[in-house]
């Protein structure tokens, strides 16, 4: 038994945004699996929803030019078996694929997963790393903005009142040139809450494993309030070799992340955590990076 | 013959496809709903509760507090009951409490037209204490000055024994001695069905509680003496139950059930939430000292055990747990004296009760590490040394003084080093063992237990056995299916006995105490050693009265007829025919002048307690930099006598082995010291291990015939779960060089002792 105060349906993305904007304690509602659990806790925030679940206009992806469009109602499930997302965006694939088990999959959403603001979002991680933006609409209009920076902290985005997300978008892995990796540290391999997740994409210089950085991106979840992208380690590594480019990163991480002490993990054994799976995601997205520019390579040749 | 089958479970597809039926499945039309009002504190005397918003809130039928029941203090332990008074169970609970011993200790219960309602309600109450001071260490509760959690003291029980030889001087005269000390968490059952359960009455005497119990008959008796009435007014039923691993081997929420009930006289149910289910039972942490002394060929020549166990606010099973734990060990390596002692102490953590294992696995926990401590002191395999020092048929049980007729655990030591690979996957793992990231290791561990009470309780089984109509045969048992498999093994001794084929037998999974025959229930991992007698008894009965309405028909003589496949034969001439079993059980109902209903009751008390034995192969592979344990194979194999069902053993070890993994690995219920408050008592923060974190689990078994069991058998209930934790330790010390003397090894536990030990430093 759940405590709702109110429940609506809306038919269409503009009666959802009207309604929204008619209220201003009532959410939206796509898969329910962070706002049920909050409303059995008691949760007062919650109680009055507007259901966007299954609104054709958040439904679907599709590419454009290169940028992938996902709806932001489809599941993990959908994505996961989306041949369109794993050919363009296979980091988040890989993400999707951490993310609790195959009965919430099929109904979480990535839009839920964002709007949520939670820093161990595991879609937040390849997201940020892959420059994705967002296409919301509400009572004042339509805007598109990158990810970064939407999360203001635990819980807490950058959606204006009465804005639904309607997709989000990224531009295809291969066009951004980039080898990636993402991994979930967590105590379970299923049905878990990141202690650490890290993404990393990674574009060297000389096409090989051991070559140049040209560019890293790094991101990790619950490495701080909000899920992080890491400048200093970006900056650090850059123009090294890839072996001294790992040293630099885990020298200078320090400065982008803080992790905090709690009874889940002390902050000394999340700060090795972050080291370590810094080094292996992008020592992965690297070898990623140089066999697929490899493929491509030879796939130009012949 | 049914022995040995691989018969499908009975239940299986009711229960796959939802048709079977658990308590909340069976709820009276009118119910109301209750939710308990909880304790805020983890110590302290309430001194007063507002009740005015709660009373006012629409909806809400009652509100009682600890004011307003029985002041009688009984014991909910299921325990059979004891005719010595020196023996019966610590009765320390009320069924509300004004004297908060715990975190979610139960002060008052909310009564209300939905389940919404009584929890808002419940939140309204406000409640003012006198805070005491929190005691969760139980060395601190031990302490002279430390304040009584309960008017006797901290102190529930301390006792122990000594036995086959003289300890200290063996231990003088030993050429090693080794020694340590070992601490196991807090951890939960974590069963798929919570704690639930409803009452209701249909006349103006008598109470019914439906419920999700092992221990129906236990419960009825318990229910009667916490609210003061003879025991025949109250009916226990039990459905299909959700799993209980030991929490449900108490009594729980059927006392207060059945006072609302009769308060009101409407029938009210309860439902823990996961939250509170955590908190209600638990298994107990312990910390045990233990030293060992051995001869240089490896012989273990005594052991000397000193145990600490927290049983938390309230003694539930209380000093028994550990006791058993102690007593059930001495059967594995019955050459060595053993000296035991334990001391069972109040804290103000949640209850802690019976458990798979109770007691067991935390004592077989610091046996099985103070022996990897002498292989390692004596340059031995580990299995080798317990290959060695394991019992032979025949061998005296210390503690008992009775012979132990089937002893299989060398045969089990054997048939696993084949079948694991030992040998060769220990070569194979040295190699990885200097690697700065990934290694591995092996480990091996034995284990001893029982296969039921005796004779620390009484051991009585009651089976019944109705032939109906169409020749189908009745099964009722005291004994309860809750989850593992009892009623199909039943059936298949029965059908055995009787000659029939399995499908020709009814179960009637539901106990009521009404009508079911007496036996106390799931625990001890008694059902299938003690029933097993009580089938035959009743079999063998219903078969000699099925043989004698046969010679009523015939004119034959009962002696020269028998009951083969299903029908009447000649018995020098198996192939004549003379009828069915179900014309013979319609002449017996419906003829106008001879026969009857044919049935047959038992009730029969097992003497004896067979000792099963079996050990756990493993190898885990240690991510160093990740601090990460994967146990990448398992292998348990078992002396659990004849195997009377194979795929339902199996099951039961692979439930086992998993259970262990996540109490070696993963589990344990972490809490505020200072606050006393259990910070994860949910399935998110409390980290039962997936399908994705368990190896494939292998089972072999090592069939013993043992004589005093119905059909051969002994105990595989709990026995599963005995020896992988220690296995595990020992492997990832094989890995690692690093010894943990504590388990779960969790990251966040390894991360420290793998930098103490340098081994993060290729890492940086
Ligand atoms: C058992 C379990 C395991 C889980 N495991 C994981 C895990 O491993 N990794 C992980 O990342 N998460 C996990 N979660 C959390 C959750 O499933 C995800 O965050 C999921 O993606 C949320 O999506 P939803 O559609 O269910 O969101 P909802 O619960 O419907 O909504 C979540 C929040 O987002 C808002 N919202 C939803 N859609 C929109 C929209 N289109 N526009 C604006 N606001 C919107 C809602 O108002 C609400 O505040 C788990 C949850 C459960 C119950």
């Amino acid at each position: 038994m759940y405590a709702f105060e109110s429940y609506h349906r809306p038919q269409s993305l503009t009666d959802a945004v009207a309604l929204l904007a008619a209220n201003p304690f009532a959410r939206p509602m796509a898969g329910g699996t962070d706002i049920l659990v909050r409303l059995r806790e008691g949760h007062k925030d919650y109680a009055d929803i507007v259901d966007i679940h299954g609104l054709p206009e958040l439904e679907g992806m599709s590419a454009d030019r290169g940028e992938l469009r996902i709806g932001s109602g489809t599941t993990f499930a959908a994505l996961m078996t989306s041949s369109l997302a794993t050919r363009l965006a296979p980091m988040l694939i890989e993400a999707a694929g951490w993310v609790a088990g195959p009965q919430i999959r099929n109904t979480a959403t990535i839009g839920g997963n964002i709007c949520n603001g939670s820093a161990c979002a595991d879609s937040a991680a390849p997201l940020l790393v892959l420059n994705a933006h967002l296409d919301l609409i509400g009572p004042e209009g339509q805007r598109l903005i990158p990810l970064r920076g939407f999360h203001l902290g635990p819980g807490r985005v950058e959606r204006r009142p009465g804005e639904i997300l309607r997709s989000v978008r990224i531009k295809s892995e291969q066009d951004q040139g980039l080898g990636t990796a993402y991994v979930k540290y967590s105590m379970r391999q299923a049905m878990d809450i990141a202690t650490i997740g890290c993404g990393a994409g990674v574009r060297l210089r000389d096409d090989q494993s051991n070559g140049i950085v040209d560019e890293l991106r790094l991101a990790f979840t619950v490495a701080a309030p909000t899920p992080v992208r890491c400048p200093t380690a970006e900056a650090a590594a850059r123009g090294l070799p890839l072996s001294q480019a790992v040293k630099a990163v885990a020298e200078a991480l320090d400065q982008d992340v803080s992790p905090r002490t709690s009874w889940r993990a002390a902050g000394d054994f999340r700060m090795h955590i972050i080291r370590t799976l810094a080094e292996r995601m992008i020592r992965t997205a690297a070898k990623r990076f140089a066999s697929s520019a490899a493929n491509h390579q030879e796939a130009r040749t012949c | 013959m049914s022995i040995g089958q691989p018969v499908t479970r009975l239940d299986a597809e009711a229960k796959v496809t939802g048709r079977a039926r658990y308590t909340e499945d069976l709820l009276p039309a009118g119910v109301l709903s209750a939710v308990y009002i909880r304790g805020s504190v983890a110590h302290g005397r309430v001194l007063d509760m507002d009740l005015s918003a709660a009373l006012a809130l629409p909806g809400v039928e009652a509100v009682f507090t600890h004011a307003d029941v029985p002041r009688l203090l009984y014991a909910p332990a299921g325990h059979p009951f004891s005719l010595d008074p020196d023996h019966a169970d610590v009765a320390d609970r009320l069924l509300l409490t004004g004297h908060v011993r715990f975190h979610g200790d139960e002060i008052g219960v909310v009564v209300a037209r939905d389940e919404l309602t009584a929890q808002r309600a419940a939140s309204l109450v406000a409640v003012s204490y006198e805070e005491l001071p929190v005691l969760t260490d139980p060395r601190e509760a031990m302490a002279e000055e430390a304040f009584a959690i309960h008017p006797g003291g901290n102190i529930v029980k301390q006792d122990g024994f000594s036995v086959g030889g003289d300890v200290d001087a063996l231990l003088a005269q030993a050429d090693v001695v080794v020694e340590g000390e070992y601490q196991t968490p807090v951890t939960q059952h974590c069963h798929m069905e919570p704690v639930v359960a409803h009452a209701y009455m249909e006349d103006m005497e008598r109470i019914t509680v439906v419920t999700s119990t092992q221990i129906p008959h236990i419960c009825r008796r318990v229910v009667g003496q916490a609210l003061g009435l003879d025991w025949s007014r109250v009916r226990i039923v039990k459905p299909y139950v959700g799993g209980g691993f030991g929490a449900k081997q108490d009594v729980l929420l059927e006392p207060m059930v059945a006072f609302l009930a009769w308060k009101l006289g409407r029938p009210v149910r309860m439902a823990l939430t996961r939250e509170e289910s955590m908190i209600t039972r638990t298994r107990h942490a312990m910390r045990i000292r233990g030293r060992a002394g051995f001869a240089r060929d490896g012989r273990l020549l005594a052991m000397n055990m000193d145990a600490v166990s927290n049983t938390g606010a309230y003694a539930s099973h209380g000093h028994s747990v550990v006791s058993a734990g102690g007593g059930k060990l001495c059967s594995m390596y019955p050459h060595a004296a053993v000296r035991f002692h334990a001391a069972t102490v109040y804290t103000n953590l949640p209850i802690a009760g019976a458990m798979r294992g109770y007691g067991s696995p935390q004592i077989i926990f610091a046996c099985e590490c103070l022996l990897d401590e002498a292989a390692k002191a004596l340059d031995m395999d580990p299995l080798d040394l317990r290959r060695i020092n394991a019992g032979r048929p025949g061998d005296v049980n210390p503690r008992s003084g009775k012979p132990i007729e089937t002893h299989g655990l060398a045969d089990c030591l054997r048939l696993g080093r084949e079948r694991f690979g030992w040998d060769e996957r220990r070569a194979a793992a040295q190699i990885t063992q200097a690697a700065p990231e990934i290694r591995r290791g092996v480990g091996v561990a034995c284990f001893s237990f029982n296969s039921g009470v005796y004779p620390v309780g009484v051991e009585i089984s009651g089976i019944r056995l109705t032939l109906n109509q169409d020749g189908c045969v009745t099964l009722q048992a005291g004994a309860t299916e809750i989850g593992q498999g009892a009623d199909t093994v039943f059936a298949q001794m029965a059908a055995a006995v009787l000659d029939l084929p399995v499908t020709s037998l009814r179960v009637v999974s539901t106990q009521d105490t009404d009508v079911t025959p007496f036996d106390p229930g799931a625990f001890a991992s008694r059902q299938t050693y003690v029933v097993g007698p009580a089938v035959k008894a009743a079999s063998l009965e219903l078969r000699a009265r099925i043989l004698n309405h046969a010679a009523l028909m015939t004119g034959y003589p009962a002696s020269a007829l028998d009951l083969k496949a299903g029908s009447l034969v000649a018995t020098r001439q198996p192939a004549r025919v003379f009828m069915s079993l179900k014309e013979l059980a319609l002449d017996a109902y419906y003829h106008k002048n001879r026969g009857g209903q044919l049935t047959a009751e038992r009730s029969v008390k097992t003497r004896s307690n067979a000792p099963s034995f079996g050990c756990t192969f493993v190898e885990v592979e240690v991510d160093i930099p990740l601090c990460r344990v994967r146990v990448t194979d398992m292998l348990n194999v078992h002396d659990c006598g004849v195997v009377i069902n194979p795929i339902t053993a199996k099951g039961q070890a692979q439930g086992g082995m998993a259970m262990a993994i996540g109490w070696a690995l993963y589990e344990e219920l972490l809490v505020d010291p200072r606050s006393g408050r259990v910070r994860n008592n949910n399935l998110l923060d409390y980290k039962m291990p997936t399908f994705l974190d368990l190896p494939d689990l292998d089972v072999a078994f090592v069939q013993t015939a043992e004589p005093s069991g119905g059909f051969g058998n002994k105990s595989l209930g709990e026995p599963p779960l005995l020896s992988p934790a220690p296995a595990i330790r020992s492997a990832v010390w094989n890995a690692t060089g690093v010894k943990a003397d504590f388990i779960p090894l969790t990251p966040k536990a390894l991360f420290p002792l793998f930098r103490d030990a340098g081994l993060l430093e290729g890492a940086r």
